[in-house]
């Protein structure tokens, strides 16, 4: 009995730490991401609402929960609350199996990976409902467009993916990360370099964000699905939005990067100079490039055409993959390299 | 055929994406041009035509005379003039009002002015907080005057030899 309560405390700490700091990261994703794009830009970016700015992401906050929620008479009342609740779940409840550390991960399952591809294609149904239920046509616009631009790179990412499951032969993430260990040139971007590229367009594309963002195309949605929203209600998909970014980084980082190995193993000096260093510190900073990188596409590509987009999605990217896997198929037939060792 | 290939080597390569992508990253650490406006500004010149000011003579009297040039030349009629004779016998204004919404700071008012009593000063940053504000009668016109003299006295003297 004790033991039970004991147990279902701890998740329960684990819960609300990762929500915490997921809810904080993104409000100053937020704010680096006005920087970075700023800096790119030759502007400073935000910098009045406290020390150099730093509140920015406060305030923001504030002025969207302060905001009346306006439900339009003419949508679907129902559905139009409960479209974002979907989003926000299903971007929360994915992080349940991310592993920040070798031993801090919140559900350890074995299907880990599967566990991901079903949350982030529910993620779908979000924005689907969100653009129906509120009777406009623009957001109907946006929200097939962006279903059908998660769902089909959501198959080159599944390809890209099943390279990494045949490499590590497994769907745990714990499984996947340890079959890197050693050294950085051990990680799968190597040997699955194009799949991690294909990965990492198609996760771009997955999450609606520039330059595949025409979902939302300013200049002819206004803002795709969520035109109608306000208030908590807009913050909701914001937070879905900007947490699908980060989780994406963050399978990336798992899956190709290595995880939570630090990425010196096995060479002389550098591993003991940074044994100190947790493993979720070198976790974060993968995270932390992959998020990057998205800010840094944001503020470099020009958005893509629709049509090109589906062109690029199921004519080039998934091609790719498959070549990419047969290969895969047979470097790990012959263990090939470092990475395809036999699986014990 | 080999031209076919090279598109397809760079294609595949990202290449121009690539070069995109260090173009952004080379400005990121670059200098950046923002300037803090409130806190730092940018230099203007002494002939820079902002807000409008009527001036006085050293002894306070007032320099316009009402003879309505700056009201004749002001292509955007912005500027309304009433006259009458003053208990002392003089000329003077009973109305000099300035549209701030019609004004295009053109300064031909000042050019006409043939006592220097309407000028044109180099401030710009001002603002309009409610519905007829935008109107600067005599009153306000000879208040900023009063406030800007030395600024423009000095802004005048430095200009003087290229007029």
């Amino acid at each position: 009995m004790m033991e039970g309560l004991i147990l279902i405390g701890t998740i329960v700490a684990k819960i609300v730490v990762i929500i915490v700091a997921l809810l904080l990261s993104v409000a100053y994703l937020t704010f680096l991401e006005r920087k970075v794009i700023g800096y790119m830009q030759s502007r400073i970016g935000p910098n009045r609402v406290g020390p150099r700015g730093l509140l920015q992401p406060i305030a923001d906050i504030l002025k969207l929960l302060m905001k009346e929620i306006i439900v339009p008479t003419a949508s679907n009342r129902f559905l139009f609350i409960i479209a974002p609740i979907i989003s926000m779940t299903t971007a929360i409840a994915a992080w349940a199996v991310i592993p920040f550390d070798k031993t801090f991960v919140l559900a350890n399952i074995n299907a880990g990976v599967l566990y991901i591809f079903a949350l982030s294609s529910l993620g779908v149904y979000g924005m689907l409902i969100a653009g129906w239920a509120s009777n406009n046509k623009y957001a109907m616009f946006g929200a097939m467009r962006a279903a059908a631009q998660s769902i089909s790179y959501e198959i080159a990412m599944g390809f890209a993916l099943i390279g990494v499951m045949m490499a590590a032969g497994s769907l745990n993430f714990q499984t996947i990360i340890q079959a890197q260990s050693g050294g950085f040139w051990h990680w799968y971007w190597l040997p699955l370099f194009p799949l991690f590229i294909v990965y990492w367009i198609s996760g771009v594309a997955e999450t609606n964000r520039a330059p595949f963002d025409v979902a939302e195309g300013e200049s002819e949605l206004v803002a795709g699905f969520h035109v109608e929203y306000s208030g908590t209600a807009f913050a909701l998909f914001f937070l879905a939005e900007y947490m699908n970014m980060i989780l994406i980084s963050a399978l990336g980082a798992s899956m190709f990067m290595g995880g939570w190995l630090s990425p010196f193993e096995g060479i002389p000096y550098l591993e003991s100079a940074f044994a100190w260093v947790p493993g979720i510190g070198w976790f974060l900073i993968k995270l932390g490039f992959f998020v990057f990188c998205y800010l840094w596409f944001r503020a470099t590509f020009p958005r893509f055409r629709y049509d090109q987009i589906m062109r690029l999605g199921w004519k080039i990217l998934i091609p790719v993959t498959i070549v990419w896997i047969a290969v895969v198929t047979l470097a790990v037939q012959f263990h090939i390299g470092p990475w395809f060792k036999e699986i014990l | 055929m080999k031209k076919r290939l090279l598109q397809y080597i760079k294609s595949f390569t990202l290449w121009e994406l690539l070069g995109g992508l260090m173009v952004t990253g080379k400005y990121f650490f670059k200098r950046k041009v923002t300037l803090q406006y409130p806190d730092e500004k940018t230099p203007n010149s002494p002939r820079n035509r902002g807000i409008h000011a009527l001036r006085r003579y050293p002894n306070g009297e007032e320099r316009c005379i009402a003879c309505k040039l700056c009201e004749a030349v002001c292509p955007a009629l912005a500027i309304k003039i009433d006259a009458e004779p003053r208990l002392d016998g003089s000329r003077r204004t009973t109305l000099y009002d300035i549209d701030l919404f019609k004004c295009v700071y053109c300064g031909f008012c000042e050019e006409a002015c043939p006592v220097d009593a309407i000028v044109l000063t180099r401030f710009q940053d001002y603002h309009v907080e409610n519905r007829g504000e935008n109107i600067l009668t005599k009153d306000k016109l000879l208040a900023i005057g009063d406030r800007y003299e030395k600024d423009i006295a000095s802004d005048r003297a430095e200009d003087a030899k290229y007029r």
